[in-house]
């Protein structure tokens, strides 16, 4: 192992600040007394009482945690079966499946957008259903969310010792039972870091619930957008910075999950 | 690898997956993968099939489309309009391609000095190291993008900086611009591009580098030949990452730069918002589409 040199040391350390440059931005501004533009003028904490009082924003904040709630349960349950089912049983056509499974990683936000709400409004204008609002951006979340989750635990499922499942079958469980109590209990930090995963997605996601919501369904990403159009208010930075706060402690419990996951293992063997 | 019992015959391995009938399968095929499959059939494949349809009707009087087949959109998107030739839509394309080929550059040559520096740290500062590439990654794009609003306007001291260095043209504001959508996009996707390629740089056998080196390479040569075409896995991986959703970016650009730097992106939402020209926001869409196709087939098959 070769240690670092000076000129690397120096280059990370600017590529870090790089990358926090803009997070660390938000942050600061957050507590700027100044109402417009980017002069600072003193440090305050009124922007978060404002928040407070923001009812467009407090509602836009339930919206989120609805959306990101319901459409993680749906996508973590079908994606976690799908995972599992695609790595023990043979379906026709599952290897071109297998690969299709990575469009939505791939396509542009905004293609997938447009298709949904081309979608919905066929089926509006033909059936009368699918009115634009919270069903249809739940709909559209779990789309995209099912891939990563169903790539995440499938990733875990290739680990798993197969012995455990055989023995389970030996003494007499069905398929559903070995892995409703073997698999299931095993790869639950898995499908535990693809819930947070698709949860994350759903929080972060702008360009889909953009074309999709309707009036009254407003989320946080559409909040800022429409107010980084009109020009930034300071509430707005107050906003990203517990958005920010939220991904960061997100991470975090990924991570702890992540060692969970091998210290279970250790403990099997 | 050596074998650890090359004397013992290996036992056929019979799982209880591999004794079912091919019924057997389908069947439990339909209740695990079953429900996932129908979702994404009903709400992935139609929805990208009614685009490409779409793509080849007529835009309707007021909006929507009229049932009549045609090759219109593709012809105005290669620039042949009714009007005679218009550059406009093949110089969008050409830019988003462009915008996105220089991103994913920009960040293999920002990647490659953080992969390297993540590898060779301790094992716990590995984790630190990794947790804080992480980090930006799952934060909010639209966050991190308008902030770059705040760091380049024009009272900043990061643009009076930059003036003050000679770069740039003097008097005309870093945001919005090529320049600023440029720099959004290298931050927004540097973490796609610095995970798959700390993995390949992870696992680089050195000791090919030292024989490389012992046996009269000097250091250019040691890198092309004996360590490049180890993280080439990691390096194609990382370029697709970043090349395909930057070039299909919609956000960026959008609160980054202005009329001049429209991507793809851009069109396809204005052709469903002001324009409402579904037949022609179908067809970029379907181009982006098939672009992306083509990067996955590569992804699919770096390993290979």
């Amino acid at each position: 192992m070769k240690r670092n040199s000076l000129a690397l040391t120096l280059s990370a350390t600017a590529l870090y600040l790089f990358l926090y440059a803009p997070i660390a931005v938000v942050i600061v501004y957050s507590f700027n007394a100044a109402r417009f533009g980017a002069t600072w003028t003193g440090f305050t904490t009124k922007w978060y009482s404002t928040l407070l009082h923001n009812s467009l924003a407090l509602h836009a904040a339930e919206n989120t945690l609805w959306l990101g709630v319901f459409s993680t349960v749906i996508s973590t349950v079908l994606g976690t079966l799908l995972g599992f089912g695609m790595s023990r049983y043979e379906f026709p056509g599952k290897e071109v499946f297998g690969k299709l499974l990575y469009v939505p990683v791939f396509v542009p936000d905004i293609v997938l957008a447009v298709s949904l709400l081309l979608f919905y409004s066929i089926i509006r204008s033909w059936l009368g259903l699918l009115e634009l609002g919270l069903t249809t951006m739940i709909l559209a979340h779990v789309t995209f969310q099912i891939p990563f989750v169903a790539i995440v635990v499938r990733a875990r499922l290739v680990g798993l010792d197969p012995s455990l499942e055989e023995a389970a079958r030996d003494l007499g469980a069905n398929e559903w039972q070995a892995f409703r109590h073997v698999i299931l209990p095993l790869i639950l930090p898995g499908v535990m870091a693809g819930g947070m995963l698709a949860f994350t997605l759903s929080l972060d996601d702008f360009v889909v619930s953009f074309f999709t919501s309707g009036p009254g369904s407003t989320t946080l990403p559409i909040l800022i957008y429409s107010s980084v159009k009109r020009g930034i208010t300071p509430d707005i930075n107050a906003l990203s910075t517990l958005i920010i706060l939220a991904s960061v402690l997100a991470t975090i419990v990924v991570a702890i999950l992540q060692r969970i996951k091998t210290s279970t293992r250790n403990h099997i063997k | 690898m050596i074998d650890p019992s090359p004397t013992l015959p290996r036992k056929p391995e019979v799982r209880f997956g591999q004794q079912l009938s091919r019924g057997g399968h389908w069947r439990r095929s339909a209740l695990f993968s079953g429900p996932a499959v129908i979702w994404l059939a009903l709400l992935l494949l139609v929805p990208l099939l009614i685009v490409t349809g779409i793509s080849f009707l007529t835009r309707g009087e007021y909006g929507g489309i009229e049932w009549h087949f045609t090759f219109d959109s593709y012809k105005r998107l290669a620039g042949f309009g009714d009007l005679g030739f218009d550059a406009l839509y093949p110089v969008i394309l050409l830019r988003s391609l462009a915008l996105g080929g220089a991103t994913a550059a920009l960040s293999l040559l920002a990647a490659a000095p953080l992969a390297f520096y993540i590898a060779r740290v301790s094992d716990t500062m590995k984790n630190v190291a990794l947790t804080l590439v992480v980090i930006p990654f799952w934060t909010n794009l639209l966050i991190r993008t308008y902030a770059w609003q705040i760091i380049l306007s024009p009272e900043s001291w990061v643009t009076q900086a930059v003036h003050g260095l000679g770069i740039g043209v003097a008097g005309e504001p870093l945001y919005p611009g090529t320049l600023a959508v440029l720099i959004g996009m290298v931050c927004d996707f540097l973490p796609f591009m610095v995970l798959p390629l700390y993995a390949s740089v992870e696992k680089i056998d050195w000791s090919l580098a030292e024989a490389a080196a012992d046996l009269g390479a000097n250091r250019v040569q040691v890198f092309r030949h004996a360590l490049l075409p180890q993280i080439i896995p990691g390096l194609v991986a990382g370029v697709i990452l970043v090349f395909l959703p930057a070039t299909g970016q919609f956000v960026i650009p959008d609160l980054l730069g202005g009329a001049k730097t429209a991507m793809l992106g851009n069109v396809i939402q204005q052709q469903f918002a002001s324009s409402r020209d579904w037949p022609f926001g179908s067809a970029i869409s379907f181009v982006a589409l098939v672009l992306v196709m083509a990067g996955l087939w590569i992804y699919l098959r770096r390993g290979a």
